[in-house]
């Protein structure tokens, strides 16, 4: 919870308007550095599918889950944030040619579709091996669709064209890598405390079976 | 060489209760072509070629869900599923026996179906063939996999569009920029890529998907 002060502290005090876009520019910070802890987190989801399919071990199996519901939440947070940042700088709420927000569109959908999975199985390890190699069908779905949308790119608009390298300043940069820092130390967080509720609530469940 | 034996075991059983029920590929047949005619209602004026090529795509996934849903539902249907797993042989090679048996109704329904686009809308190049071909490997071999996630749920076959829709997104921007653009070695590679990375995955999980 300290981290989320640091969090406004950074927001206050430490950027420089940037360009013609002013304060607004702002929210760029927080879109990219939640896409990359969102990234993070799908990333833990699928590692920890991984070691529940290899070593059998039995808290992979709700380590995962709880990485891919952050992953989920902060991709929520992308997706507006993305919105937003199209809106103000483009006048549009929502624009195809923006790479990383199609890609989050598509990843939202297919992880929304794990729960659906999840919450379609019984307890058990059936449910458990389901949502494991599900999860790991995420993570090569995640380089596959981003080269698709490259590739879509080319037949929606022929004429590519590219940014110019952003030569980020001292201290966007550095105002960049403490969000950055933060975010990935909020996600954590949020899933330390969501997992300890999950395996308390796992607990309590079983000293209620052994008690009835 | 006794698993492609048991993969053409297989294969052949669903093969042959098809030709015996006629089940699954009439109703493909059927639906591809109403699919057609709702595309001319739904399209005001001469549609360009670039608009029905995107259409003849929607037709081919959404024929192909209608085969996928049916490849493990009766399956599960008359039980007979426990005697699949049990039997002595990889567990993959179901998938795989199941995945031909899918791909060979598709391709019976696109014989049709390519045709009679070319007859409603636009002549088809030699190019959307090709996708079509590549493009059919990726849908059976995934979506076989998923369809055998899908009935292990309480949802059934509910599930298996929203679990396969988003994988299937990569396979459409290939597919119809194979059939758009000028020279689609690009897409055609694409697709081909897509298909060797999601066999490979599906080939070493699918042991975790049947396993109770």
């Amino acid at each position: 919870m300290l981290v989320t002060t640091a969090l406004v502290f950074v927001f206050f005090v430490a950027p420089n308007d940037a360009s013609d876009l002013g304060f607004a520019q702002r929210i760029f910070y927080f879109h990219v550095s939640i896409a990359f802890t969102a990234y993070a987190c799908f990333a833990g989801g699928a590692w920890n599918a991984l070691r529940h399919l290899w070593k059998r071990d039995p808290r992979a199996d709700l380590e995962s889950y709880v990485c891919i519901h952050q992953g989920l939440i902060f991709g929520t947070l992308v997706l507006l944030t993305g919105s937003i940042w199209a809106k103000i700088a483009w006048g549009k709420w929502w624009i195809w040619s923006e790479d990383e927000l199609v890609l989050f569109l598509v990843l939202y959908l297919f992880y929304c579709a794990y729960f659906m999975l999840r919450f379609s199985v019984d307890d058990g390890p059936q449910r458990a091996n389901l949502s494991a190699v599900y999860a790991l069908f995420g993570v090569v779905l995640i380089p596959v669709s981003f080269a698709a949308i490259r590739l879509a790119k080319a037949y929606f608009h022929p004429e590519v064209f590219t940014l110019h390298g952003p030569n980020f300043g001292g201290s966007i940069l550095v105002t960049y890598c403490i969000v950055q820092a933060a975010m990935l130390v909020l996600g954590y967080t949020l899933y330390r405390l969501e997992l300890g509720a999950k395996l308390l609530d796992v607990r309590l469940r079983r000293l209620r079976e052994v008690l009835a | 060489m006794s698993y492609v034996r048991d993969v053409g075991a297989l294969a052949r059983k669903d093969l042959l209760l098809e030709l015996r029920a006629r089940d699954t590929l009439p109703a493909m047949l059927l639906f591809v072509a109403a699919v057609f005619v709702v595309f001319h209602f739904a399209l005001p004026g001469t549609p360009s070629r670039l608009e029905t090529s995107g259409l003849l795509w929607v037709a081919i996934l959404f024929t192909a869900l209608l085969g996928l849903g049916r490849a493990f539902v009766p399956e599960r249907e008359q039980r007979t599923f426990d005697g699949l797993v049990l039997a002595p042989c990889d567990r993959s090679a179901i998938w795989l026996a199941k995945s031909l048996a899918t791909l060979a109704f598709l391709a019976a329904a696109e014989v049709v179906a390519l045709p009679l686009y070319a007859l409603f809308f636009h002549r088809v190049g030699g190019a959307t063939v090709a996708a079509v071909f590549l493009a059919d490997l990726g849908i059976c071999g995934v979506g076989t996999f998923l369809g055998a996630m899908a009935v292990a749920t309480r949802a059934r076959d509910l599930l298996l569009p929203l679990l396969f829709l988003p994988l299937a997104m990569p396979i459409v921007v290939g597919a119809v920029g194979a059939s758009v653009v000028d020279s689609p070695g690009r897409y055609l590679g694409f697709l081909a890529l897509y298909d060797l990375l999601f066999a490979v995955v599906c080939w070493a999980s699918f042991e975790y998907v049947v396993a109770e």
